[in-house]
């Protein structure tokens, strides 16, 4: 049987360098990307969708994307939607933070101990999406037939 | 945002290399350490999106760049957005200057890559002076 290319998921981070928030996305993704989920997971930066060519541009057909963004500006998001396709999940690190009732983040250079625990709950986001859109598009096993669509 | 008076710096967002790191560890010393009165750090996100409060600080006044590799994302999108570049710096030249220093680590840098942050930002900082002394110098001039 042949082997087929596995399927993974493509990571992107706003990396906003003026919050705390911003460095949340950074070290989660990389969290994820090494650590948690090291062979299901791949990246791209933010800027090269504009500084980038075609390649770049393709990335979300080649991959379902899960766009990691500090604030409610939502530069990942909505610039991966703008310059390569429409991310399949994304998670906002200030909403995590209100809905966990957590301490703000403070210090973008160095994250405080508030900073730290907000990366750790969105890496654990993070990797639950992973897992969720893997699971979605999972190739239906050898010799099981498809369910039929309601209405087909 | 805005505040015509200081300097943008627009470091790269990378998070695939350490010089991407090295990149963004300089821009802070040079934002919150070494010259923090006349500069601000301006996220390359912002950018990315056309952010218009973004957008202004790199074209009320020349930016600074930081880029960790050849793609030079930051330079790139800073004139994507018509924003005006007083000059680009790459982690890579500084490297080749300081071959000893072998900077390690992305989420947390060795000592070597720190040391390496801080000679780029001195580099950084000459930059600067000459640049806030251009543009003190034009408006005496009006």
């Amino acid at each position: 049987m042949p082997r087929l290319p596995k399927r993974k998921v493509g990571i992107i981070a706003c990396s906003g360098e003026e919050l705390p928030e911003g460095t949340v996305t950074r070290l989660a993704a990389l969290r994820v990307l090494e650590h948690l989920r090291p062979e299901e997971t791949v990246t791209i930066c933010l800027p090269l969708f504009l500084a980038g060519g075609e390649g770049e541009r393709a990335f979300t057909r080649f991959y379902p994307t899960i766009a990691i963004d500090g604030c409610e500006k939502r530069c990942a998001a909505r610039g991966t939607e703008i310059y390569s396709g429409k991310p399949a999940a994304g998670v906002v690190v200030s909403d995590l933070v209100a809905e966990g009732g957590l301490d703000r983040p403070e210090g973008s250079r160095r994250l405080n101990q508030a900073g730290q625990r907000a990366v750790e709950v969105t890496e654990v986001r993070v990797a639950q999406l992973v897992d969720e859109l893997l699971e979605k598009r999972r190739p239906r096993r050898f010799g099981t037939a498809a369910k039929k669509e309601p209405g087909r | 945002m805005t505040d015509p008076k200081r300097i943008a710096i627009v470091a790269c967002s990378g998070i695939g290399k350490t010089s991407g790191t090295v990149s963004r560890e300089a821009a802070y010393e040079v934002t919150e350490v070494l010259r923090p009165d006349r500069t601000r750090i301006v996220a390359l996100s912002l950018l990315v999106l056309g952010d218009e409060a973004a957008r202004a600080a790199v074209t009320d006044s020349p930016a600074i760049t930081i880029d960790g590799c050849k793609l030079a994302c930051a330079t790139k999108v800073c004139q994507e957005r018509a924003g005006r570049v007083g000059q680009a710096f790459d982690v890579m030249d500084t490297y080749r200057r300081n071959r000893r220093l072998k900077s390690q680590g992305i989420a947390e840098l060795n000592e070597d890559g720190k040391k390496l942050a801080r000679d780029l930002a001195e580099e950084i900082c000459e930059a600067v002076d000459r640049l806030t002394a251009a543009k003190e110098g034009k408006e005496d001039n009006a």
